[in-house]
């Protein structure tokens, strides 16, 4: 399989050289497989489940005021959905902070429908809970529009500064940060393909997709939710749900993804 | 909206193309728990659609067939206008149904 | 050995490079990151903040320069990784393939999460095929490092070889600074023995990796 030469250096190069070409035509076949396979989800997307219900607790009075969400401003005027999701994270002047779809989601929770934090948030990442159909509402009304979180406001500036310092902070038992992962073209974990969050194409491609329902975990997974995930398996603690290292992190996300037409809820192994 | 269910059912050329999301937990009654003991089996056993009255897709479902399950078909006889319903039962008695018409 | 750490360097300087990589950290914005992610991991005990988010020198420099350290800070991270490998107490670097096997296909142990809770006795491995193409029979294998397929019957099992190969999962930035590679046996995610075993499953002849 691997030719064996005389120089150990040009020997040891033509060796990866082959292993990578060999590896290619094994890829080739397996990613077809992997492309055959997603394209039966994508037709039946779970996901569309959860809009429905979202859409219904969007305009179901609820809480201690019993409201609606109906009046809620996610960035473009109350109650103005379309559009809205693409264009998070956002600085918001009534909260005097830099907020993602979720916090803002709670943040109207909490103001119009008179939740507290902890009513708002209970059980957030359990299959079916009330923020995923949320979430995943808010997001199907962004379907089409470009990415386009502004970075116009100081604290703005601060939070894409943060959040890119982050995803290249290394740390813990396997010395992992997001870039281990995420900074380099083409690769794959097993057979999961990776997003390159540096290459502004594969970010894109990548963000324009989320949330998405989760095949392995019946459910549809948030931003937020996702980006929990990776802090386990960086062997980190968990950031809290909605501090600002997550939003933080979105922000540069975001703004690396700029201009993709999204396209969530999508759907994933 | 304990179970939802999506149903969309097109013309397409001579035969109608049916799709049906439904929102079920279908548990297999094999899965354990965070504290190792057995989550009881719950899952759809039959499905049942029609046209216009007229059963035309009768189905036993068992658990193997996944969570949140996706039904797709096609059928000749069919025209815009026409009636789809879709009809569960499933494992502990509880039964979903859902109706729209052909575009 | 030289040509060997040559070619690794090599190999991994240019997989480290593929991409175009922002300018490096200003200072301040490290600092201002530091404060958020303290604020932001309320839930953390401070064993698990000083044992998995405070940084050593090596992750420190890593993260400011985006993997990509200036010669000065590159040859510093070698130096000091290279000066505290620690080798198995027989002395043994080619320990048992069949346990080196095992090791690369584990990928659980050490979490700690709340919302999908580890149990603490999962066991840990090198989960060596998340990055590594390994046995040719093994189709689920990742690409983020290169194939070490057939990796014995290129490099033998000399002494030299096996030291080298040891040295490299002990800290495999002893060759490569700032690479993504965790750093198992000078992080103590590894034992020395696990690492001869991993050794052993690369080099033996009757591994699968060299079948």
């Amino acid at each position: 399989m691997i030719a064996k030469r005389r120089h150990a250096a040009a020997w040891a190069a033509l060796a990866l050289a082959a292993g990578l070409r060999l590896c290619a035509a094994a890829d080739d076949h397996t990613l077809q497989e992997i492309q055959k396979y997603r394209q039966m989800l994508q037709e039946g997307n779970p996901a569309e489940l959860s809009e429905l219900r979202g859409e219904e607790l969007w305009t179901s009075p609820r809480g201690p005021n019993n409201a609606t969400l109906e009046r809620c401003d996610l960035g473009l005027g109350p109650g103005q959905l379309k559009g809205a999701y693409a264009r998070l994270p956002r600085y918001f002047e009534d909260a005097g902070k830099v907020q993602d779809a979720e916090s803002r989601l709670v943040h109207c929770m909490m103001t119009i429908q008179g939740m507290t934090r902890e009513q708002a948030t209970r059980d957030w990442y359990r299959a079916s809970s009330d923020i995923e159909a949320l979430i995943t509402y808010l997001a199907a009304e962004s379907k089409g529009e470009k990415i386009d979180a502004p970075l116009s406001h100081p604290e703005e500036a601060r939070m894409y500064s943060t959040g890119r310092e982050l995803f290249f902070r290394r740390s813990g038992p396997l010395d992992f940060g997001c870039s281990s992962c995420h900074s380099l073209e083409g690769r794959r974990i097993r057979l999961q393909e990776l997003p390159d969050f540096i290459e502004r194409r594969s970010a894109e491609r990548f963000m324009a997709q989320w949330p998405a329902y989760r095949v392995s975990q019946g459910a549809v997974w948030t931003m937020e939710r996702r980006l929990i995930d990776c802090f386990r398996q960086m062997r980190w603690p968990e950031p809290d749900y909605l501090s600002d290292a997550i939003v933080a992190l979105e922000v540069y996300l975001q703004r690396q993804a700029r201009g993709a037409v999204m396209e969530a809820p999508g759907i994933k192994r | 909206m304990a179970n939802p269910m999506k149903i969309r059912a097109r013309v397409d050329g001579d035969v109608v193309q049916v799709r049906v999301l439904i929102g079920h937990v279908m548990e297999t009654g094999l899965r354990k728990d965070a504290e190792g003991k057995l989550i009881p089996a719950h899952y759809i056993q039959l499905i049942d659609v029609t046209y216009d009255g007229r059963s035309i897709l009768s189905a036993q479902w068992g658990p193997a067939v996944s969570r949140n399950p996706y039904l797709a078909f096609k059928f000749r006889g069919g025209a815009k206008g026409g009636k789809i319903r879709v009809a569960w039962i499933d494992s502990t008695g509880q039964t979903g149904s859902g109706e729209t018409a052909v575009e | 050995m030289h040509l060997a750490i040559g070619l690794w360097s090599a190999v991994g300087a240019a997989l480290v490079g593929c991409t175009a990589v922002p300018a490096s950290a200003d200072d301040a914005a490290a600092r201002l990151a530091e404060q958020v992610l303290r604020k932001s991991l309320s839930g953390a005990t401070s064993e698990q903040w000083n044992t998995r988010v405070k940084q050593d020198a090596t992750q420190a420099a890593c993260s400011k320069f985006r993997n990509q350290p200036p010669p000065q800070i590159a040859a510093e991270i070698a130096s000091r990784a290279r000066s505290a490998v620690r080798y198995p107490q027989n002395a043994v670097l080619i320990g048992d393939w069949r346990a080196g096997e095992q090791l690369a296909s584990i990928g659980t142990g050490g979490q700690i999460s709340s919302l999908n809770p580890e149990a603490p006795s999962t066991p840990r491995g090198g989960n060596c095929y998340a990055c590594h193409m390994l046995a040719p029979t093994e189709v689920a294998a990742g690409t983020l490092g290169p194939s070490l397929t057939g990796y014995g019957k290129r490099y033998g099992t000399s002494t030299d070889a096996a030291k080298t190969l040891y040295q490299k999962i002990y800290n495999a930035q002893a060759f490569v600074p700032c690479s993504v590679m965790p750093r198992f046996g000078h992080n103590g995610w590894l034992t020395p023995g696990q690492i001869a075993d991993l050794v052993a499953f690369l080099l033996d002849p009757e591994s699968p990796v060299n079948k």
